[in-house]
Order: structure tokens, then C-alpha cells, then sequence
């Protein structure tokens, strides 16, 4: 019997849509619209197994090739470096990853900057690039909450709309990097599936060209 | 009986080809002065290792490494030294969580490299995963092609280090960002190289046949030479794949990444290294790889049937003396034997016996 090809698709909005693409390029897995708990979803005769992972988690899956290729967002893909192969933007979940903070906010280059933020690489990174030096606090979610009560002077986060930062008075400062989702593939299992990689690429790509 | 693991086999089918070839094994002392590791952090891709003190304050560390020590101690005399390894090195965990002690094996040749040798050392990385694996991949690249492209587009060395990147990840939406900076064709031409891969006999004619300036040319030219070579040895599952990059202050030329079925990583690394031993003061070059068996381990893990052949079981009444004769006797065929007080729990077994010989139930 020749193997699946393994796919790990980001839990939520975007791996629907994502789906929703694969589908329609000819990679359908009726099972994956049941309404049920399972957690990997298979089709023989186009030969994929998906399953859905949480999205932070998707480039570890693939990294370490328990899946052969998956979806990850660009920001997962900055902050963590994950050994693997990035095939094509899929131009969807887009985003910005943006310094933000009080919208009055001015910068004194003489004291240290307090950043919190999810992404700790990307926030060192880009302020390493200025020589600017910073404290940076790790948190783990609501990371809007960290300047308002004076935890930090600024944050490093995904911005999509910016309706939560104008909500409690904060505003986008400077834009990092815009981020959107990529499909990615482990460096080992591309050598032996190559085909089949390069051939899903290839129809997800024309996909996209032709405006679905 | 007790026979060798698949890792067991493998080291040894390993240590046989390298020497095969006449390639000598290197010893080298669990510790090094840290200040070789300091001068070459990068080479090393990781600034984290493993320190103590000796006893007469200077600062040692386990090694990380062993390319770094054979290079410090090859005479810089224009002699080839073709030398292989077997050893424990240290390095942290990638995702931070300590150290660890994993085996490298791997092979070094020193000095005056020609286009024989290199081709050897290929063809030995070759032969090296086909004794791990039948399914086997050598991707081979030349830094050169890529180098020669950029130096002729007068790239600096941000642009030129960010295009090394988007190959190396096959990103061609951020190659083609990185391009901007550059004429259409020389991006297109990047376009080209980052695309192409498959087996050499397809590959080469179609690299040879884009319009690389003349250094570029030239890498692409080995390359065709050195399959050449290679075919003379026998028939290998050689792809060109210049996404295979590396750091260009240590790399030049020449470079390879060994893949098998069932590792979800690469299990070997490799390639011309001129840089790392002229930045060490000495003139020649070197060519080398390295086999990272630890990423075997899961792969080559083979769970035992039974922990012993023979389970003999005993009471408290036997004569201890007669139960070591039992033993002697029954591990004389070549049996892995385990003797136990009857009643103690069981290891796994293919029979279990009693004193009399005779094989017992439960």
C-alpha cells in the first residue's frame, strides 16, 4: 500500500480555509467535515491524512516529520526557525506583526524599552537591528493588558484589525513584518516524496494565480 | 543469542569502509581548550558548550566537535591526511533543554584536496547511508554556483546571506523580495537555480546550460566532473540540490546533506571546508562529513523479542551449586540465560525451565 501523505493543518478559522483550498485542488477528505472528535481524518484514495494541530504547534509536527508537510503562519515560522522547507505563501491569514502601545507613546532612547510580548526571537531581533536595548517580558496570551497596567512600555504582537488595541486606547507603532500563512515541508520527507510535494504545490499555486 | 544491534552493526560496517579506503581513525580526548570553540562559534551554529575548569585554571570544554580538533592538529606540511572518527560530543538541545551526549562518525581528509579525493569522500558519504538505509538520498550542491552568481551581481553581504537563506528554505515568494535588488535576469537566473534539483544525470545538463557567469560556471563544472568520478565508483542515488547552503566563511565549494527513509532529519553533513582551515592559519584545504547517528536511534531501535533466551527458575531448596551448573550448561549453547527464585516476577523469555530441564508453565 503506498503511505498517506501527512498533513498538519492549524486548528481553527484559517486551516478551514486552508481546507477548503486543498479540497478544491483535489486533495478532499469528506471526513474531515464530520461534526465528531477525531482527531486525524483519512482519505485512501487521494491518498492525504490530515489532522489538525494547534497552529503554534503545526511547524514542530513538521519539523520533527510527523507530518510531511503542513500550514503554519509566518510569525510561528520567524520566532521559532524551524528547520524546514518553505514552499509558497498561501496569501491567507494575513496579518501584521507591529510594535504597539499607547497611541501617545514616544520612545526615550535613554532608558531600557520593556517589551512583553508572545514572540521573544522576533522582538530581539528587530530591536537587536537598532541597537536598542530592551527587557523583554514573555507572556503567554492577552498581552494587551501588559502596557495598560504599566507591566511594560510596549508590546510585540500579531495585529489583524487593531480593534482590540484601539479598544483600550493603544495603537500600532511600527510594522516588524507582515505575516501570512505558509505552507511548509519537512527537509527529509521532501526527499522521498518529492513528487507529491512538488505536484500539490504546483496546483495550490496555480489555484491562487487563477483567483481560485 | 546476543547478537549486535542494528547501531552496533552499523558502526562496524562503517568503521570497515572508511578503512577500506585507507583512512586512518582518529583519536581525540573528550576535552579541548575552550578558546578553540570561542574562535569559531560559528562554525559550530550553536554558542552554547559545555565548560569547567582544569585543575590548572584554564578554561577546557567537553568538544562539540571533532572537525575543529583534527584541523588544529594536522600538520599545515602538504601531505593528504585521510583520517575517520568515532566519538561522543556535546552539544546542547536545540530547544534549549541542556546538554546532551550524542555519537558522530564522520571522516576528515586533509590537505592538497584533488578532484579524486573529493569525489572518494562523496562516494564514501554514499556508501555510508546505503549501509543505514537501501533508500537513501546524498543531495550535492556547490557553494560555488550560487557565490559566483552573487559576487558577479556585486551583492553585499546582507543580500547575499539573505539569498543563501530563501534558497536554502526553497522560499522562492522570499527570494523573489531579496531579487528587487537585483537586474531581472540575475533574478530569474536565482529563480532557476533555486528550482532545480532531481538526479544528477538530469540536473547537470540543465545547470550547465543557464547562463551562469564564469565563476559560477566553473562550480558547475566540478560538480560535473566529480559525478564523473563518481560514476566510476558505481551507481549512487546522487540528487543536485543547491538548497544545500552553508556558512561561507567556513564552506567553500563542495557541500552535501545525507538523507534516509524513516529519519526525519538528516542523518549526514558534509563538505569542503578550505575557509575553517585557512581561518586556522593553515594553507591546503579539507573535505569531510559527519554521520549523526543519534538521529538514528529511533530509526535503527529494534525491540528485543524476549529479554533472555532461557528463563531457568530455582526454590529456595536447590543447591546454589547445582543451579551454576545449570547455568553453565545451558549458556554453553550460546543461550542468554537468567537465573530467578521461582515466584519473582518474570523478565520475557522463550522458555522458561525448572531444575530438571524441563520447560514450566506459569
Amino acid at each position: 500500500m503506498k503511505s498517506m501523505l501527512n498533513i498538519a493543518l492549524p486548528k481553527g478559522r484559517l486551516g478551514e480555509k486552508v481546507y477548503a483550498m486543498f479540497e478544491a485542488a483535489g486533495y478532499a477528505c469528506p471526513a474531515l467535515k464530520e461534526q465528531n472528535r477525531k482527531l486525524i481524518f483519512e482519505n485512501e484514495e487521494t491518498g492525504v491524512r490530515y489532522f489538525w494541530a494547534k497552529p503554534s504547534d503545526v511547524s514542530i509536527y513538521v519539523e520533527r516529520g510527523a507530518a510531511d508537510i503542513g500550514v503554519a503562519g509566518k510569525d510561528i515560522l520567524l520566532e521559532y526557525s524551524p528547520d524546514v522547507y518553505e514552499l509558497l505563501d498561501l496569501d491567507m491569514g494575513k496579518c501584521r506583526m507591529c510594535v504597539a502601545g499607547p497611541a501617545d507613546f514616544r520612545d526615550d532612547p535613554a532608558r531600557t524599552l520593556r517589551v512583553a510580548t508572545k514572540f521573544p526571537n522576533i522582538a530581539k531581533t528587530y530591536y537587536a537591528a537598532q541597537s536598542r536595548e530592551i527587557d523583554i517580558i514573555k507572556m503567554n496570551g492577552s498581552i494587551e493588558l501588559a502596557p495598560i497596567v504599566g507591566l511594560s512600555d510596549v508590546i510585540v504582537d500579531i495585529v489583524e484589525t487593531g480593534k482590540t488595541l484601539k479598544e483600550n486606547g493603544l495603537a500600532p507603532l511600527q510594522e516588524i513584518v507582515p505575516i501570512s500563512a505558509r505552507l511548509i515541508a519537512n527537509k527529509a520527507r521532501f526527499k522521498f516524496r518529492s513528487e507529491e510535494i512538488r505536484t500539490l504545490t504546483a496546483r495550490i499555486d496555480r489555484m491562487m494565480k487563477e483567483g481560485k | 543469542m546476543n547478537a549486535p544491534d542494528r547501531t552496533e552493526r552499523l558502526s562496524l560496517a562503517l568503521r570497515e569502509l572508511y578503512q577500506t579506503h585507507g583512512y586512518r581513525q582518529y583519536k581525540v580526548s573528550k576535552f579541548e581548550e575552550y578558546d578553540l570553540y570561542a574562535r569559531n562559534r560559528s562554525f559550530l551554529g550553536d554558542e552554547r558548550i559545555l565548560t569547567f575548569s582544569d585543575t590548572d585554571g584554564r578554561l577546557m570544554a567537553l568538544k562539540p566537535d571533532v572537525t575543529l580538533s583534527v584541523i588544529k592538529n594536522t600538520r599545515d606540511d602538504d601531505r593528504l591526511r585521510k583520517v575517520w572518527y568515532n566519538e561522543n560530543v556535546y552539544r546542547a538541545d536545540r530547544n534549549g533543554y541542556g546538554f546532551r551526549e550524542i555519537v558522530q562518525t564522520g571522516l576528515e581528509c586533509v590537505g592538497p584536496i584533488d578532484l579524486y579525493a573529493m569525489a572518494e569522500v562523496v562516494m564514501l558519504a554514499a556508501e555510508s547511508l546505503a549501509a543505514i538505509s537501501p533508500a537513501y538520498v546524498l543531495d550535492l550542491s556547490h557553494l560555488g554556483v550560487l557565490t559566483g552568481v552573487l559576487d558577479d551581481a556585486k551583492a553585499d553581504g546582507h543580500t547575499a546571506r539573505a539569498v543563501l537563506a530563501a534558497v536554502g528554505e526553497k522560499n522562492l515568494h522570499a527570494l523573489r523580495d531579496v531579487c528587487e535588488a537585483f537586474p531581472a535576469e540575475t533574478g530569474a537566473l536565482l529563480e532557476k537555480l533555486c528550482l532545480l534539483g532531481g538526479s544528477a544525470e538530469e540536473v547537470l545538463p540543465s545547470l550547465l546550460a543557464l547562463p551562469l557567469p564564469a565563476a559560477a560556471m566553473d562550480a558547475a563544472r566540478e560538480l560535473q566532473s566529480l559525478c564523473g568520478v563518481l560514476r566510476a565508483f558505481g551507481s549512487y542515488n546522487v540528487n543536485i540540490d543547491l538548497s544545500v547552503t552553508d556558512d561561507t566563511d567556513y564552506y567553500n565549494g563542495l557541500i552535501f546533506r545525507g538523507f534516509v527513509d524513516g529519519a526525519n532529519t538528516g542523518v549526514l553533513s558534509g563538505g569542503r571546508y578550505d575557509h575553517l582551515v585557512n581561518r586556522m592559519g593553515k594553507t591546503g584545504g579539507a573535505i569531510g562529513f559527519a554521520v549523526y547517528l543519534s538521529a538514528l536511534e529511533l530509526m535503527l531501535y529494534e525491540k528485543p523479542a524476549y529479554d533472555v533466551d532461557t528463563l531457568l527458575v530455582y526454590d529456595r531448596e536447590d543447591d546454589p551449586t547445582a543451579v551454576a551448573r545449570r547455568v553453565k550448561e545451558l549458556t554453553r549453547g550460546g543461550d542468554t540465560v537468567r537465573a530467578q527464585l521461582r515466584g519473582e516476577p518474570a523478565v520475557t523469555y522463550r522458555r522458561r525451565v525448572g531444575m530438571d530441564g524441563r520447560e514450566v508453565s506459569e
